[in-house]
């Protein structure tokens, strides 16, 4: 890893400021992709922003009709809060499948989904439970937020203070997961809102997370696992490596829908 | 240079470090707790696994100065007065190790599972948890056997759980 300066801000405010004047700068948050990454030589920051000290971006608040979750709030967090389990157990249930305890105990929401890994877990759920994500500056909604693999709306500097879900009445998520990595090789959310179905896809797509309007049409009309019958989901567009090609990736994003819907649906 | 103040294994220590530092090098390499191993420095074996406040978390995957003003317990700390944890002794009454080398690791994670999940723990639980820690020898079966002893150990002995 190269050299950095380090810097740690106790306000969004002073984070933000810090942003503008030091040259070459990374927000660091939990730091199990950046930390990595700089390991590789992959990136090579001059200043790192710590934003672990700022209180603002912690805690998870619960309203009527929805969860609000810190950008600073840890995978563990979220699989053990009770107003999660509550309101939106799926969500919880996906924290827990991100790879292992140690890196639940260190890895956050806002890196991840500030990240946009291709196989990460919380944009399939953000896009799915139809999210908003709150910045420092604005909110911007799921659907325009993720922009392609490792590409978000996120402007230099700008920091994802929290991430807002509006609670479904039913949701689900199945992941199949890389046995080496434990990334999604293919990882389906669902979620139903009164007749608002929305079904979102990571892992599989070349471009990264991405919805399944023909599903949720479907699924809007009947919620149960046998209305995905007979929608194929062509290779096209499917990511292909060593692990998987796109037209098992594409079978697989199939198979994966059905059980979340199923899952979902045996929530009532 | 930055100043981390840190207290590791019950002992308070200050020094000023590279913000490149690794806590897992600071460990090894400042303060000599050499029993924090490096195995794959690409946050996926565990064989680094210390408790951060706490917690299990890989320290090749955690800045030095990201642990200022915590508590930090490594492998080291865990034996009291020249008795093995519970933990410990299950690991070599039951065979839990071969060459060692992820030994620590493990252990601090099977001693971070006890406080998470408590000590009545099955196999598909253990192995679940055990994710994030790769071992090259055993196959993991007596490893397995280890921690479900150790568990049972650790509530039947609570002063020594108390101690960590
Ligand atoms: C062994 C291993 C297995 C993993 N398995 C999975 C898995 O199964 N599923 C999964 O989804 N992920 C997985 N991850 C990734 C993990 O969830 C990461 O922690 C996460 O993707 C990044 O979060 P972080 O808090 O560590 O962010 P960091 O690594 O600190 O930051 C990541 C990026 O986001 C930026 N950033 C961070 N916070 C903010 C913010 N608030 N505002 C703006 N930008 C910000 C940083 O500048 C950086 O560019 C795994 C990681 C490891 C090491
Ligand atoms: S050395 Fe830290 S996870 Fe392998
Ligand atoms: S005992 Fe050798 S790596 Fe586990």
């Amino acid at each position: 890893m190269y050299a950095f300066e380090y810097h740690r801000p106790t306000s969004i405010g002073q984070a933000a400021t810090l942003a503008t004047e030091v040259e070459d700068v990374k927000f660091l948050a939990g730091g199990h992709t950046l930390l990595p990454t700089m390991k590789m030589r992959l990136a090579a920051p001059a200043s790192l922003i710590d934003l672990s000290q700022i209180a603002e971006l912690h805690g998870i608040e619960r309203s009527a009709e929805s969860i609000t979750i810190g950008a600073m709030t840890k995978h563990a967090e979220v699989v053990n809060s009770s107003e999660i389990r509550e309101s939106i157990p799926a969500l919880a249930e996906m924290a827990e499948l991100i790879g292992d305890p140690h890196v639940r105990h260190r890895g956050t929401i806002g890196g991840s989904v500030a990240n946009n890994d291709p196989s990460a877990d919380y944009p399939a759920a953000c896009l799915a439970l139809n999210a908003t994500i709150i910045t420092n500056k604005r909110e911007i909604a799921a659907d325009d937020f993720f922009q392609g693999i490792f590409t978000t709306a996120l402007e230099e500097g700008e920091i994802i203070t929290r991430v807002s879900f509006p609670i479904p009445s039913r949701a689900a998520y199945a992941k199949f997961r890389h046995p080496a990595s434990r990334y999604a090789l293919v990882g389906v959310f669902v979620a139903e809102r009164g007749n608002d179905v929305r079904l979102a896809v990571t892992g599989a797509g070349a471009d990264g997370v991405f919805r399944v309007p023909e599903m949720e049409q479907s699924l809007s009309r009947h919620f149960a696992p046998d209305a995905l019958e007979g929608i194929i989901i062509p290779p096209e567009g499917m990511n292909g490596d060593i692990h998987a090609d796109a037209a098992y990736r594409a079978h697989l994003v199939g198979i994966m829908a059905r059980r979340a819907v199923q899952a979902a649906a045996s929530r009532g | 240079m930055t100043t981390v103040s840190l207290t590791v294994n019950g002992q308070s220590v200050t020094a000023d470090v590279d913000p490149r530092t690794l806590l897992v090098q600071f460990l090894r390499e400042n303060l000599r707790l050499t029993g924090t191993h490096v195995g794959c420095d690409t946050s996926q074996c565990g064989a680094c696994v210390v408790h951060l406040n706490g917690q299990a978390v890989k320290a090749c995957t955690v800045l030095a100065v990201q642990a200022d003003a915590s508590v930090v317990t490594t492998i080291e700390g865990l034996a009291q007065g020249g008795e093995l944890h519970p933990m410990q002794a299950a690991f070599r009454e039951h065979h839990g190790l071969q060459c060692g080398y992820c030994t620590p690791g493990m252990i601090m994670a099977a001693v971070d599972m006890v406080n998470r999940k408590g000590s009545n723990l099955d196999e598909q639980t253990i192995r679940a948890e055990l994710e994030g820690n790769l071992c090259r020898c055993t196959g993991y079966h007596n490893i397995v056997k280890a921690v479900a002893a150790g568990a049972q150990a650790m509530v039947q002995n609570p002063v020594r759980q108390a101690a960590e």
